[in-house]
């Protein structure tokens, strides 16, 4: 008997707590932004896109969610044909974030896509490609490539002395 | 063997061997670059350093390079020792202090042996603060890829296209840490090995163009062991695929046909398996002269053949060289083997008819490459084997080595210290003699040329034969400078210890390979015991066409004409590729209804009334018998897509569609093996080229799919998000996926070169019994042809003098590397490599008809015209014109031919 006023008071209490509950979706909920949540692509600071389909992420992706098929335009510049995420397998673990050698694939603080339709879960390049730099500023891979893409040259990148002449003997 | 300490534990190892090579067979894993297999230590990269102690007592030893050191009874050393360790890790640390940060778009990144090596020092933090040197690149054709930055200076491209594949333009330059590998300028790569520049170079600086242009990683492509279809030789390679496409081909080891490398036909003349002209699905041609076709579905399609064959008098098999010894079989079953026909005309039939026969006679049996590589005196009798069995002239190419290498002093110096070999050797050659109706790419290594008429070739075999040993008959009114060279053959043959006769059916002669073959067995009845025969065919299965015993197309022509025969099945056969197009016009003329199976669209697929879609060796399984007699398995990389099947199983089914078999009675290729040992004893052997389709280890598939493999629930979610269930295989051991036995496969069923820590094909080693030794487990194929003592006496019908003839040219075939292959010459990258039409004709004749070079000469050969600018080879004997064989677009059938020349 006594425990169970002494319950019934211990509830009562709650009641002058302050609350944890949000009324979401009205409300939002605050997410770090480490949080992992969707996946999105981003582009280098001079607005190409980041990702030069190395396949790592792929590689890296313990449910094979990640499937991409690289291609190259005319100046060698290698970047995917396609790119798909098939988020009904998606365990936003990061690992294909962590694995990035070009900071391209980042998990964002978004958590809101559900659907009725488990086929709208997979996206396509179009769905995952933003038009900024993501949670990470300034990098430019290929500007420390050693590969020359259209408007980099060979020897242009950072820290790269310019090219030699093979058929200089000089010491 | 000797017995050697490696940090205290004794081990056996071979005393020919250097310690790296024992360290590597016995399972050490110890970095290098600069050594390879094949070419030999030159202790250049100083990346395998270890402790090497005097004795017992020794503790502080000195640091020596493993693969300079023989190994020796009682030698102590040690890898793990840290000083030896920490020397390791510095090389690669300065080797890596000018690496591009590239990985992730370079082509070798996830099968990179600088990237395996620096892990296995434990190298991982760059130091080297200063600008990194750069270099231009330059363009090399378009089969490889050149990336100068990612260049660590180990040599091996240039030891390997210059030493071993004897190409001239492809050099070091510069000097310091600004040494340059490429060609004096931009241009494209001339050696018809230069692919293996791809293997050879242990990071990214040459690549495989091909591949570069539908990249996919090494862990996300499901590969499958595979062989060759684009000549004879039959080199094993892994057929790599992502996405239902081939995305490259790879060497696959085989210690008696091409070891470490392939030819450049072979290694990017895969992508005809993704032309635009490839058949996909099942053709219906309603009125064979016009030009309309109808895709039809397979029920269709068979619906039609089952008409097709109630209202038939009587059906004829047309096989193919091209074919699988499976395919080929079923169809001489479908057909019976009267109507049978090998798919060759009566001048190819009777060469390769010739030649099997040679084969089977030949004392030890036909020889392989790798008795090719090791003879010691060679004679060849009307070949051209850089563009007929490409990788049978680089084992030539190292032949000529071996018999200044036995003289006095060299013997003694281990044949895997490269450097020291060849200072020993210098420019001395071995005895090479070319007989052959024009120049060849081996020339320059050649003790002596013979190069005039088939007949003419002929008849020098037949002296050489006769100088060998009297008993064999003499030949009359040969002029003086051919009995002096046979002479010098005779001598050179006598002397070796191995001496080999290579012969084919390159100029359609039997009198040739009857030569070849009396030329041995007077060496064999001379005493020389190691001699041998190597056999060379023109394509991947035409040993194996011959075994079933088809009849010449001149047969079926017979047959259509009588009546007997009033409907064709063609397999995987252009026939305008073998006969002059009137010829071949008369017989598709005469049959009345015409079905044809093949992967690509051909002249005569387009006059058939039913196409059937084959598979490619992309999509097939089969056997192909190669030049040695030696039945090879070959598995699909790709699981069947669409209405694409193996040419097999499509007759099988038409046998089951038209009552001529019990239904499902060929569905399983183990079952048309079986089938094909009851009714061909010689073909039995066949049958344990590679595993049967029930073989396990531990109750386990092998996987065609490497364990990181990536994408499996998304490669396909655009379709359909729901994932199906993977293919299944019931003609092999192996899986479509990663899931199976992770162990080590048999050497057959071999699918990638992957061990712990190596992840580029340098993990070869631990797949070999020895380095570059046999495969572990025996190696893979099955030899059907023994071989048969020296008892038998090959004909001796020694062919006349070639008459003088101002009138007439004789036009002989001459092939093309980049060409002369049908399937090859499909894709694009090797394509570009075709020679543009031309007739190579004699200085002095094109005088006579008042032709300069780059002239248009008109030839009437038999009923066909042919029309094509003149190219003057100096070497070619008046008389002669030299056709390219088999040319995409104007292929000149049936040489060789007496030709007029038409103003």
């Amino acid at each position: 008997m006594l425990s169970l006023i002494k319950s019934l008071w211990l509830v009562f209490l709650h009641l002058f707590r302050k609350r944890f509950t949000i009324q979401y979706p009205e409300e939002k909920a605050y997410l770090a932004p480490r949080y992992r949540g969707r996946i999105i692509l981003s582009r280098d600071p001079d607005g190409g896109e980041r990702c030069v389909a190395c396949y790592l992420c792929a590689a890296a992706c313990p449910v094979e969610c990640i499937a991409l098929d690289a291609t190259e335009d005319e100046n060698g510049r290698r970047y995917p044909d396609f790119f798909r995420i098939n988020f009904s397998r998606c365990i936003y673990c990061g690992y294909c974030e962590e694995a990035c050698p070009t900071y391209a694939i980042q998990l964002v603080p978004d958590f809101e896509m559900a659907e009725y339709n488990r086929q709208n879960m997979v996206y396509e390049k179009e769905d995952l490609l933003i038009d900024g730099e993501g949670k990470y500023h300034g990098y430019n891979y290929y500007k420390v490539a050693g590969i020359a893409i259209g408007g980099k040259d060979k020897g242009e990148g950072e820290n790269e002395s310019s090219p030699i002449d093979p058929k200089d003997l000089m010491p | 063997m000797a017995t050697i300490t490696i940090d205290g534990q004794s081990y056996e190892a071979d005393p020919s061997a250097n310690l790296l090579q024992a360290a590597l067979t016995l399972g050490f894993d110890l970095p290098y670059f600069c050594w390879h297999p094949a070419l030999g230590s030159v202790g250049a990269c100083r990346q395998c350093a270890v402790r090497q102690y005097r004795d017992e007592e020794d503790t502080t030893g000195q640091i020596v390079m493993a693969c300079m050191v023989p190994v020796a009874d009682g030698l102590r050393c040690s890898i793990v020792e840290p000083e030896a360790a920490e020397f390791r890790a510095e090389v690669i640390e300065w080797l890596m202090s000018n690496h591009p940060h590239d990985c992730p778009v370079c082509d070798e990144g996830g099968e990179c042996h600088l990237q395996d090596m620096t892990v296995m020092t434990g190298h991982c933090k760059r130091r080297f603060r200063f600008p990194k040197r750069t270099f231009r690149n330059q363009y090399l054709g378009p089969f490889i890829n050149h990336e100068m930055n990612r260049c660590i200076q180990c040599y091996r491209c240039v030891r390997f296209y210059g030493d071993y594949a004897g190409g001239s333009d492809l050099v070091a330059m510069a000097a310091h840490n600004h040494v340059y590998f490429g060609r004096h300028e931009e241009g494209i790569l001339e050696n018809e090995f230069s692919g293996n520049l791809v293997e050879i170079c242990p990071t990214g600086v040459f690549t495989d163009k091909t591949l570069k242009h539908h990249y996919s990683r090494k862990w996300d492509m499901v590969s499958s062991p595979s062989v060759c279809s684009h000549c004879a030789v039959g080199c094993n390679t892994i057929a790599s695929t992502r996405y239902g496409s081939v995305r490259r081909i790879l060497n696959r080891y085989h210690h008696d046909i091409n070891g470490y490398f392939l030819c450049d036909r072979g290694r990017f003349g895969y992508t005809f398996t993704d032309a635009a002209d490839r058949l996909r699905r099942p053709l219906l041609h309603p009125d064979r002269e016009r030009d309309v076709e109808t895709v039809a579905e397979p029920a269709e399609a068979m619906k039609r053949i089952r008409e097709i064959f109630s209202e038939a008098t009587g059906v004829a098999g047309i096989g193919s060289p091209r074919a699988s010894l499976e395919s080929n079989y079923a169809l001489r079953n479908l057909v019976g083997s009267g109507r049978f026909s090998s798919g060759l005309p009566r001048i190819e039939h009777d060469a390769t008819t010739a030649l099997l026969e040679a084969m089977r006679n030949a004392p030890d049996g036909p020889g392989s490459l790798r008795d090719a590589e090791r003879a010691d005196a060679v004679l060849i009798l009307g070949e051209d084997p850089n563009n007929t069995a490409p990788r049978l002239a680089l084992a030539l190419r190292q032949s000529v080595r071996n018999e200044p290498i036995r003289a006095d002093a060299g013997s003694r110096i281990p044949r895997w210290h490269d450097r020291a070999i060849r200072d020993f050797v210098q420019d001395r050659k071995g005895p090479l003699f070319i007989a052959w109706p024009a120049s060849t790419r081996l020339d320059d290594l050649a003790a002596g040329t013979h190069r005039a008429a088939p007949d003419e070739i002929a008849r020098l075999g037949f002296a050489v034969a006769h100088a060998i040993d009297p008993q064999s008959p003499a030949v009359t009114d040969l002029d003086d400078s051919a009995s002096d060279l046979a002479s010098r053959i005779a001598r050179a043959l006598k002397e070796a210890d191995r001496p080999m006769v290579v012969s084919g059916t390159a100029l359609r002669s039997p009198a040739i390979i009857a030569a070849a073959a009396a030329t041995v067995h007077a060496l064999r009845r001379t005493g020389s015991g190691g001699s041998s025969f190597l056999a060379v065919a023109p394509e991947a299965n035409t040993i194996g066409d011959a075994m079933l015993e088809g009849a010449p197309l001149e047969t079926l022509e017979q047959q259509l004409e009588s009546g007997e025969v009033d409907t064709l099945v063609i397999l995987e056969n252009d026939i305008y590729r073998r006969l002059p197009a009137p010829a071949t016009d008369r017989i598709i003329s005469k049959a009345r209804r015409i079905i044809a199976l093949d992967s690509i669209a051909t002249a005569t697929t387009n006059r058939a009334d039913v196409v059937l879609p084959a598979g490619s060796f992309a999509e097939s399984d089969g056997t192909f018998v190669n030049h040695e007699g030696r039945a090879q398995r070959f598995f699909q990389p790709l699981p069947p897509a669409g209405d694409v099947l193996e040419a097999w199983r499509w007759i099988g089914r038409i046998a089951a569609e038209t009552g001529t078999s019990k239904q499902n009675e060929w569905d399983r290729l183990d079952r048309v093996l079986t089938a094909l040992a009851r009714d061909c004893p010689e073909l039995a052997p066949a049958r344990d080229a590679a595993p049967d389709a029930a073989f396990r280890a531990n109750g386990q598939r092998f996987p065609r799919a490497p364990r990181r493999f990536s994408g499996r629930t998304s490669i396909l979610s655009h379709l359909s998000v729901h994932e199906p269930k993977p293919p299944e295989d019931s003609d092999s051991p192996l899986s479509f996926t990663m899931e199976g036995h992770s162990g080590q496969p048999p050497a057959a069923l071999v699918s990638h070169y992957w061990s712990p820590g190596w992840n580029s094909s340098q993990a070869l080693n631990k797949f070999q019994s020895e380095v570059a030794g046999p495969a572990r487990g025996g190696d893979p194929g099955a030899r059907l042809i023994p071989g048969n003592g020296p008892n038998e006496r090959p004909s001796t019908a020694i062919p006349a003098p070639v008459p003088d003839d101002d009138q007439t040219l004789l036009a002989v075939p001459c092939y093309e590397v980049f060409g002369s292959d049908e399937l090859s010459a499909r894709a694009p990258a090797v394509a570009e490599r075709i020679p543009k039409p031309y007739v190579a004709l004699a200085p002095t004749d094109a005088e006579h008809h008042g032709l300069d070079s780059g002239d248009s000469l008109n030839l009437l050969i038999g009923e066909l015209r042919v029309s094509a600018p003149v190219r003057l080879d100096p070497k070619l004997p008046p008389g002669l014109c030299g056709i390219p064989a088999g040319m995409p677009g104007w292929s000149v059938p049936h040489l060789p031919a007496r030709a007029s020349v038409v103003t």
